[in-house]
């Protein structure tokens, strides 16, 4: 009776100070290195340091006019929009396709789930380097095996090679990852729905098109945004392993791009520009995400 | 119609194991050959790479942790490094983010909203995004080539407190109220209910956040310049250019290397799997 008393506080506890001093530690830490560098970040965008960085003027939009008006930056938009898009694509077919076939396999479908999970715990660079040795040119012996059926194998000569070994390496880690989601997802697919179908008689694919597909729709959703992110900001150490950005800047994507202009080249300027790039990016798809994370909530 | 479809299904899962262990088996190649070239000397691979395990792990394994690739920084001392990086990582986070879930889940205090959303922008954005400004300010607050440096800025990510949020939020309200009844204050019932009954949660964020502590390159390599404070995964870009300036390139040592890199992560996944997929698929929720 008296919780009722109390409706609008029902399971909470009152006061203020201590859930502030609760929330406090974690609060200075994203705003120390999160929130008041993405926002000293847009200062740095819009202006110009000397040689010595003692004194900055007002520039405009000129550091993203210099991004968008060609050269390796433009470039560099463009081949990360190209690994993107196909990584994120395959990964989540196969993840897609993996899971189907596990969740049919019965029992050992925790031994299937951690054979190919396993590579998404590798750290990236690792993974890279195990990559690196198996396709070194006359030593690897994925190297040896593609001049064997007469390929011309030299990541470090020819662009299109370097992107396609580098997708690989990033699908080969990310597979795992979609496969996971898709199978909880799939456990949570009733079988009368299936059955259902199956039994007015559409095939087996056409059943999981129209009916098991658009229920694993928030899955896909998510997955999509999650590989698009993983895509775009954890394909720097594998880059910087392999390839280094090249050859030509073949697979210079954002984040590498972003290192080489800042830590390289020392343009913090330019730097902060390509940073806000990608604030946008990031932000657009966290903004979709959270659309979506919030009507689950709601629904709950 | 029964029977026939139980004998396509049979003859459906045979094909589908085939197929499913092939592609399990191609991915595991990678990792095979890790294993295969770390058990024999360098210049076994200038005809290829051999297609068994050799001999001589132990020699390679003496070669890696005792005398080290020349220049490099010691793979003892880095593989201590990461260890301590993770570890701290995993404690760091849990003893902001559970706190700070506590407070949003258990408190209607002013600017609850404000605090919430502010937190949890960051919540799908690894530090790769902002790592040139956090860098900068980093370098400011005295956290450049330090300890502190590898561990707290990676703190500020909001993973941790929106899992212990999900968990909290989906406690039965009376349980707050019975509480409250008892005469129980919140610091009391974070301890006594709160936590054991987030233990599940507790488990996955730790596996989560030791993987991400253990597994960062990109940041070691920026907020570190000494050899004494480097870790074991971004080291092995030294460990590789070091290899490759022999006559005959040292990859069997890379790859001993690579895989002392890789043993931590992999085991705790795959030993923890039902807390890690837990948390991983409670982000989804």
């Amino acid at each position: 009776m008296a919780a009722r008393r109390r409706a609008a506080t029902r399971g909470t506890f009152p006061g203020w100070l201590l859930p502030l001093a609760l929330i406090l530690p974690e609060l200075v830490v994203v705003g120390l290195f999160f929130l008041y560098p993405a926002a000293r970040v847009v200062e740095d965008s819009v202006t110009a340091s000397n040689a010595f960085g003692l004194s900055s003027r007002f520039v405009g939009l000129a550091n993203f006019r210099a991004l968008f008006s060609g050269g390796d930056e433009l470039h560099s938009l463009e081949v990360t929009a190209l690994f993107v898009g196909v990584t994120t694509l395959v990964a989540m077919a196969l993840g897609l396709f993996l899971a189907v076939q596990v969740e049919q396999l019965g029992r050992s479908r925790v031994l299937f789930r951690t054979l190919f999970v396993w590579p998404y715990a590798v750290p990236a660079a690792i993974g890279g380097t195990l990559w690196l040795f198996l396709f070194e040119p006359g030593i690897g012996p994925g190297a040896r095996l593609l001049a064997d059926l007469g390929v011309r194998w030299n990541f470090a000569l020819h662009g299109p090679q370097a992107m396609v070994l580098v997708m690989a390496i990033f699908v080969w880690q990310q597979v795992g990852y979609n496969l996971l989601f898709y199978l909880a997802a799939l456990q949570g697919v009733p079988s009368e729905f299936q059955e259902a179908a199956q039994v007015d008689g559409a095939g087996k694919l056409r059943t999981f098109w129209r009916v098991v597909f658009p229920l694993l729709g928030p899955t896909t959703f998510f997955l999509l945004v999650m590989d698009l992110l993983a895509g775009l900001f954890g394909s720097f150490a594998v880059v910087d392993l392999v390839t280094q950005g090249g050859p030509a800047g073949a697979t210079s994507f954002l984040v590498y791009q972003l290192y080489r202009d800042g830590f390289v080249n020392s343009n913090a300027n330019l730097a902060a520009a390509e940073t806000i790039v990608l604030l946008v990016i990031a932000g657009v798809l966290t903004v979709f995400q959270f659309r979506f994370l919030n009507r689950r909530v709601h629904y709950r | 119609m029964r029977p026939t479809r139980g004998a396509t299904s049979t003859l459906g899962r045979g094909a589908r194991l085939g197929a499913v262990t092939l592609l399990a088996l191609l991915f595991l190649v990678p990792l095979y050959v890790a294993v295969v070239a770390a058990t024999h000397p360098a210049s076994a691979f200038l005809r290829g790479v051999p297609v068994l395990p050799g001999g001589d792990l132990l020699a390679n394994g003496r070669q890696v942790l005792v005398r080290g690739l020349p220049g490099t920084p010691s793979v003892p001392r880095m593989l201590l490094n990461s260890a301590l990086m993770a570890a701290s990582v995993t404690l760091g986070k849990l003893l902001i983010a559970v706190p700070a879930a506590f407070a949003i889940g258990f408190f209607r205090f002013p600017g609850r909203r404000l605090v919430f959303w502010l937190i949890f922008v960051t919540l799908m954005l690894p530090i790769e995004v902002t790592f040139f400004p956090t860098y900068q300010v980093s370098v400011q607050l005295g956290l450049f080539n330090n300890f502190g440096g590898l561990v707290v800025p990676l703190l500020a990510s909001a993973t941790a407190v929106f899992l212990f949020r999900q968990v909290f939020a989906a406690f039965p309200l009376d349980l707050v109220d019975a509480a409250r009844l008892d005469g129980a204050g919140p610091l009391r019932f974070l301890a006594e209910v709160a936590l054991p009954m987030a233990r599940p949660t507790l488990a996955a964020v730790a596996v989560i956040e030791f993987v991400y502590g253990w597994n960062q390159y990109l940041w070691p390599l920026v907020i570190t310049s000494s050899p004494s404070n480097a870790t074991i995964v971004m080291g092995i870009r030294e460990q590789i250019a070091a290899a490759e300036s022999f006559a005959v390139p040292q990859w069997n040592l890379v790859m001993l290397v690579a895989l002392l890199a890789l043993i931590p992560p992999v085991v705790v996944v795959v030993a923890m799997q039902r807390w890690f997929v837990r948390g991983l698929v409670f982000q989804a929720r």
